[in-house]
């Protein structure tokens, strides 16, 4: 049958020949790397399983009945975490594009703007995050509270509010990161972008708003999920000033209370059900432009 | 050539970027219908002297007046001039997040306040004269460069400008798309459109242009037909370029 029609039949054969190689090569490779993931998990878990500190670790973080009495309510209060979260998402993104925007315009009338918004950046980048919490949690307040000689409070009108300071520290400290992620978006547009919009006969804010800021938008759309993910989990910072209610601050009262660390590895979880499902959606987004 | 005032006129334009001086000293105009083709070898400044027309880049001395009146003046609106002109770039540089027909409206609507419903018509008009009907809703990356820059024709040429700015929009092109975009610029010559085209074409220099200026170290250094200029040129610098241009099979 393939002697009559040689040309026909072979290119067949090739064909069945080479997906029948890329199935067992591909069949091949997932074996191996079963194999070697058991292999490196078994190690692991001889390593933990057989330390000497193993049976302590196992009893004070691992404690099946400490986890199930205690992660209910370790769930219901990460809702505050969602919720501080998504506030002060919504402010840095305005904080950042604001302010990357002041360090990108030319107009001079704008000059002490550019210059307040660039110290901005270095010094809200340059503090760690936990003492510009601790800083406006308890400076805020004394602001606020302090009185003049004849007991008026002309400042009370400040927040005290632990979660609301905690939240503006926050803010103030991913807007800076996000202000330069956007700045290098802003810049990584080409200049022929700007030209072309200048020679259709916009302005320059015009050329910005529907030439520049869209297409810097959706170059940073990765990088500022990846801030996101950061800013998620640092809302668990609250706590040093006395914020309740987080997932965070739960566990901590609870292993307080049970002298067992469980609560802490059901407050984690918590966080790795949010960090994850984001995780893998910033790696399609990318492998997506990677594509495009 | 023509009688009347011209569109663009160019006096002893000089223009320097930092140490290096790019245009010493340029005199042209260009009168209404007419079309002029700027060669010369690359850096000798045909891209630089469209773009202080265009006011992308400040001149160092000189004029430039456009329809009798300075833009090169500080106190011009340097915006309210670059309406009034269409520039078409060698790179196209089409704006990516825009479909191919926001790409046209945008200069209409947002440069010339036109409503999208007045804007539409005529840019789907000019979009299907440039062989580009259908491809409207499509993204730049979807077209060829042939394409990409018919769109970039359409899109400056949508405002009616009072003269076309054409850089070098042959030269990022495949050989086999170059003939489309040259006839798109035909069929603005045809229409009478006051044009200056910077080009390595010269074939197209002599269908296309009623004058050739070539340009030497910033300075327009012979200038005439194109009959004239590219048979029988009487600088040696001419003779030089276009000898060199045969050899690399070009002319």
């Amino acid at each position: 049958m393939a002697d009559a029609v040689p040309s026909e039949g072979a290119a067949r054969d090739r064909r069945a020949e080479r997906a029948a190689a890329r199935r067992a090569r591909s069949l091949r490779g997932g074996a191996i790397a079963a194999f070697s993931t058991l292999v490196f998990l078994g190690a692991a878990a001889w390593l933990i399983f057989t330390s000497p500190g193993w049976p302590v670790v196992r009893d004070s973080f691992f404690d099946a009945q400490v986890f199930e009495e205690t992660f209910p309510g370790i769930a219901e209060s990460f809702w505050l975490d969602i919720r501080v979260f998504l506030v002060v998402e919504v402010a840095v993104l305005i904080i950042g594009l604001v302010v990357a925007l002041l360090r990108t315009v030319r107009a001079p009338a704008l000059f002490p703007l550019k210059l307040l918004a660039t110290i901005y950046t270095d010094v809200f980048r340059g503090i760690p995050t936990i003492l510009l919490v601790y800083l406006i949690g308890f400076g805020v307040p004394a602001l606020a509270l302090g009185e003049t000689e004849d007991g008026s409070r002309p400042l009370d009108w400040l927040p005290t509010e632990p979660v609301v300071l905690g939240g503006i520290a926050l803010a103030l400290s991913y807007g800076a990161y996000v202000a330069e992620v956007y700045r290098a978006g802003l810049n990584s547009v080409h200049r022929g972008q700007r030209d072309a919009a200048l020679a259709l006969g916009l302005t320059e804010a015009q050329a910005l708003r529907h030439v520049i800021v869209p297409q810097a938008v959706r170059r940073v759309g990765p990088p500022l999920l990846n801030d996101f993910i950061a800013l998620q989990k640092d809302v668990a910072l609250l706590a040093v000033i006395g914020v309740t209610g987080t997932a965070f601050r739960e566990a901590q009262i609870e292993t307080a209370n049970l002298f067992d660390y469980t609560p802490l590895l059901g407050a984690a979880l918590m966080y790795l059900l949010v960090t994850i499902p984001c995780a893998r959606l910033l790696d399609r987004w990318e492998r997506g432009r990677a594509r495009s | 050539m023509s009688p009347g005032k011209p569109v663009v006129e160019i006096r002893g334009v000089t223009k320097a970027f930092g140490e290096l001086e790019v245009l010493c000293g340029i005199d042209l105009a260009v009168h209404e219908h007419e079309a002029v083709a700027l060669i010369g070898a690359s850096g000798s400044g045909k891209s630089t002297l469209l773009r202080c027309i265009d006011l992308l880049e400040e001149i160092d001395d000189g004029d430039i007046f456009l329809d009798g009146e300075v833009i090169t003046d500080p106190s011009v609106d340097a915006v309210a001039v670059r309406r009034r002109l269409g520039l078409v770039f060698q790179a196209y540089n089409l704006f990516p997040h825009l479909n191919v027909l926001d790409n046209v409206l945008l200069g209409l609507v947002q440069g010339h306040g036109m409503s999208r419903a007045e804007a539409e018509p005529r840019a789907r008009e000019l979009l299907a004269r440039f062989g580009l009907e259908g491809r409207e809703r499509d993204n730049p990356d979807r077209l060829s460069g042939g394409q990409q820059q018919r769109v970039a024709i359409a899109r400056a040429f949508a405002t009616r400008p009072r003269a076309m700015l054409l850089d070098e929009v042959t030269s990022a092109l495949d050989p086999e798309l170059v003939g489309e975009v040259l006839q798109a610029v035909r069929d603005l010559k045809e229409e009478g459109v006051t044009m200056i085209l910077a080009t390595h074409e010269m074939s197209f220099a002599r269908e296309v242009a009623d004058r050739v200026c070539f340009l030497h170290e910033g300075r327009i250094i012979e200038e005439g037909p194109p009959e004239r200029i590219l048979r029988e040129p009487e600088r040696p610098e001419t003779q030089r370029f276009l000898r060199r241009l045969l050899e690399a099979g070009r002319a």
